[in-house]
């Protein structure tokens, strides 16, 4: 066994091999899926508890605040101590709500924040799966998560609860037009949907230096309308606490509210993989064409760290939009989509292709 | 075979929903109930529902003697509780015809500037909240706190100070006092900017309130909408101009008059008024002449039979305290003039076809205080 932080590969054929060997292929197929699911399951817990720890230390530096610096050093283990709380609360049910989609609702954002996580690629060959269609199917497993709103809003038999969902439907789909165009437009410019493919055709400089300004402006659209699409501010009108007390989520209690919760947080985990992935290079490390020692040292750093500083650097960012501005009302919300990035993005694939047709990008 | 029931077809488009805004509701800042028809998104009417906590100030006012009275006044509208103090201690002071001393007269314009600052700070705290902005709810504490600790050290509380009696105040301002103003104007001067850069200059913030919420002047006075917001349409409501008490009359300021009446110029009405408030304080901050803080009362305060009436110009607009007084030492009759309840009367004139984030917006523009409307 050769095992090296900079390349996965062959640690995944060591592993596939020496399953093969003990047991039949069948077998080992599902013990391998066992193993990346539980991995997943790990990862999935660990980002969800940092993330909300990042959060409130975010937003507490933004808000002239120390933030959490009680339970355990600078207050780390806050969230798993909330988590403790949040497991432990009585689950309330509602009197006349629709129980059996009360009930699934949760489970359904939760599933489709899993699902999104399998397809991304955090370092070289340290991927659960390889579509060729990695990004089509990013795109539309992480649109499933709108139902689950749609089911909690209805379900809840509370109007604050449906007015949340309503808002929330309405702007998922108007804004997952914006994020499939941005993608678009980096898929010109790489020619392919698969993952590994974007990341290794990034070897010689990022998408978003390689693109010019199309590319950028991509880039931003992207920041945009994942932010909508992942409801957070200044887009949380879904839950839009001082309008709505919570929104979709107002009558859910304890571990229910906690997986809407958590489920918020790996969204915005995902997409700012996926904004770091297709713009940024993904695990790629910086490199410029040419310097070759530059280039060299840069190779010293694990692609999993830069990964990692990539995607926190793009969940930094979004952090950033929630704690600074104030949140948009519904019309100009659809305004700002259907007015301004939809026909920005349609122009901006023209612009793309042109420069990719006529190969000006680098 | 099964009988077909009709039941009757209704036009969901058209139909409205109505939804409980309160007692508890985040947008509220206190025990208001707002019965809103809805329909989608749009508000049809809206009801408001007050006295969630009616504590009968005026009705425990005929039994308590004036200097008793003050402390009551200080829980109408706390955040504006020096204001409040001051109405009740002009107008007996009025009534027995007492020449207070200048000193006090200054100190009380003083105090009650740096508490309309506090107050509009806090404004400035729960409206960029309910626009959904958290962060400008820490910035306006944070200086808020500046002016709570000057008090603190002068009066020895923070938010109910009891401060003004009848004729004077309750003991003379701590030796820091003037020190400390000063150092909170060159203080507050620069983090106002903050403010601006924040929220006033935001462009999500700017689109969402102007234009909307709009009261014009006529409605202004007939709804009697007074303070910040009634000048925001254009109604000349100063009583620190008009009728001025205190040493308003030394005081070199404007009233800043709006023309839009809208949820914007309601917000920048405050915006000016901070800072014309910080122009007062450094004009009137340097010349506190020495003297008594207090001027000779009699031990047992009784105003002579007749009716009185004193307006002063707190933080929310115009406080007018009416005392019928039969002799006694405690009124006959008192009412209060209360500037959040005809404010929040215009709410529904003027929230009708907007959607619900602009009631929001426009309730956290009109600046109501609970305690108030229902005292």
């Amino acid at each position: 066994m050769n095992f090296s932080i900079y390349d996965f590969t062959s640690f995944n054929q060591w592993i596939d091999q020496f399953l093969r060997s003990v047991m039949s292929p069948f077998w080992a197929i599902a013990v391998e899926m066992v193993i990346i699911g539980l991995a997943i399951l790990l990862f999935y817990a660990l980002v969800g508890l940092f993330l909300v720890y990042a959060e409130r230390k975010v937003c507490a530096f933004m808000q002239n605040r120390v933030g959490p610096n009680r339970v355990g050093p600078y207050g780390f283990f806050q969230t798993i101590a909330d988590f403790i709380k949040l497991m432990l609360k009585e689950l309330i049910t509602i009197k006349n709500a629709d129980q059996l989609l009360f009930n699934l609702a949760p489970f359904i954002i939760i599933i489709a924040s899993f699902m999104a996580i399998a397809a991304i690629p955090f370092a070289k060959g340290l991927h659960a799966i390889d579509f060729d269609i990695g990004i089509l199917y990013v795109i539309a497993v992480s649109s499933l998560g709108v139902v689950g709103i749609l089911l909690a809003g209805w379900s809840s038999n509370s109007k604050y609860s449906l007015i949340g969902a309503m808002r929330s439907g309405a702007q998922i789909i108007s804004y997952e037009l914006s994020v499939g165009l941005s993608l678009l437009t980096i898929i010109i410019l790489a020619g392919t949907m698969q993952f590994s493919a974007i990341v290794e055709g990034q070897a010689n400089g990022w998408f978003i230096f390689k693109g010019h300004i199309p590319a950028f402006i991509a880039f931003v659209v992207f920041l945009i309308s994942s932010t909508a699409e992942t409801n957070r501010g200044p887009f949380d009108l879904a839950e839009a606490e001082s309008e709505l007390t919570a929104g979709f989520h107002t009558e859910y209690s304890g571990i229910k509210f906690a997986f809407f919760f958590l489920a918020e947080y790996m969204n915005m985990f995902i997409v700012a993989s996926i904004a770091a992935t297709v713009f940024l290079g993904g695990w790629m490390a910086f490199h410029v064409s040419g310097w070759n020692g530059f280039n060299h040292i840069m190779d010293f750093i694990p692609p999993f760290v830069w990964y990692i500083g990539k995607t926190f650097f793009v969940i930094w960012i979004m952090m950033w939009f929630k704690w600074t501005f104030p949140r948009l009302r519904i019309d100009q919300l659809l305004t700002l989509e259907w007015k301004y990035l939809l026909p920005i993005n349609l122009v901006n694939i023209l612009i793309m292709a042109f420069v990719v047709l006529m190969g000006w990008h680098f | 075979m099964k009988e077909v029931i009709n039941l009757p077809v209704k036009n969901i488009e058209e139909e409205e929903y109505h939804i409980n805004m309160g007692p508890q509701h985040p947008s509220t800042h206190g025990v208001l109930r707002l019965v809103v028809s809805l329909q989608g998104e749009i508000v049809k009417s809206l009801k408001p529902h007050c006295g969630y906590i009616h504590r009968g100030i005026e009705k425990m006012c005929e039994k308590d003697t004036y200097p008793q009275i003050i402390h009551l006044t200080d829980r109408m509208d706390y955040l504006s509780a020096h204001i409040n103090n001051h109405a009740v201690c002009l107008l007996v002071e009025k009534a027995l015809e007492v020449d207070v001393p200048e000193r006090v007269k200054y100190i009380r314009t003083i105090v009650d500037e740096l508490n309309r600052i506090a107050s509009h700070q806090l404004w400035w705290c729960s409206f960029g909240m309910d626009m959904g902005g958290l962060t400008c709810f820490f910035y306006g504490l944070r200086d808020r706190e500046k002016i709570l600790d000057i008090f603190e050290e002068s009066f020895g509380s923070r938010l109910l100070h009891s401060y003004y009696t009848p004729g004077g105040l309750m003991m003379d301002i701590h030796p820091n006092f003037q020190k400390g103003v000063k150092d909170f104007i060159k203080y507050f001067r620069k983090k106002i900017k903050d403010y601006d850069d924040l929220l006033t200059g935001n462009i999500i913030m700017q689109l969402r309130t102007k234009g909307v919420g709009i009261i014009s002047k006529e409605d202004a006075i007939s709804y009697g909408v007074t303070g910040p917001s009634g000048r925001a349409s254009g109604f000349a409501c100063d009583v620190r101009k008009h009728h001025p008490y205190g040493v308003y009359d030394k005081a070199d300021f404007k009233e800043i008059l709006g023309t839009a009446g809208d949820t914007f110029e309601r917000y920048m009405m405050r915006m000016y008024e901070m800072r014309e408030s910080m122009k007062i304080l450094e004009q009137l901050i340097d010349n506190i002449p020495a003297g008594d803080y207090a001027a000779k009362m009699k031990a047992v305060i009784k105003l002579p039979a007749g009716e009185y009436f004193q307006r002063v110009e707190a933080a929310r607009g115009e406080l007018g305290v009416y005392v019928v007084s039969d002799g006694n030492k405690t009124p006959y009759r008192m009412k209060f003039r209360s500037p959040n309840f005809s404010n929040l009367s215009a709410l529904d004139h003027i929230s009708r076809g907007v959607k619900i984030a602009d009631l929001v917006a426009i309730g956290g523009s009109l600046d109501y205080v609970i305690p108030d409307i229902d005292r």
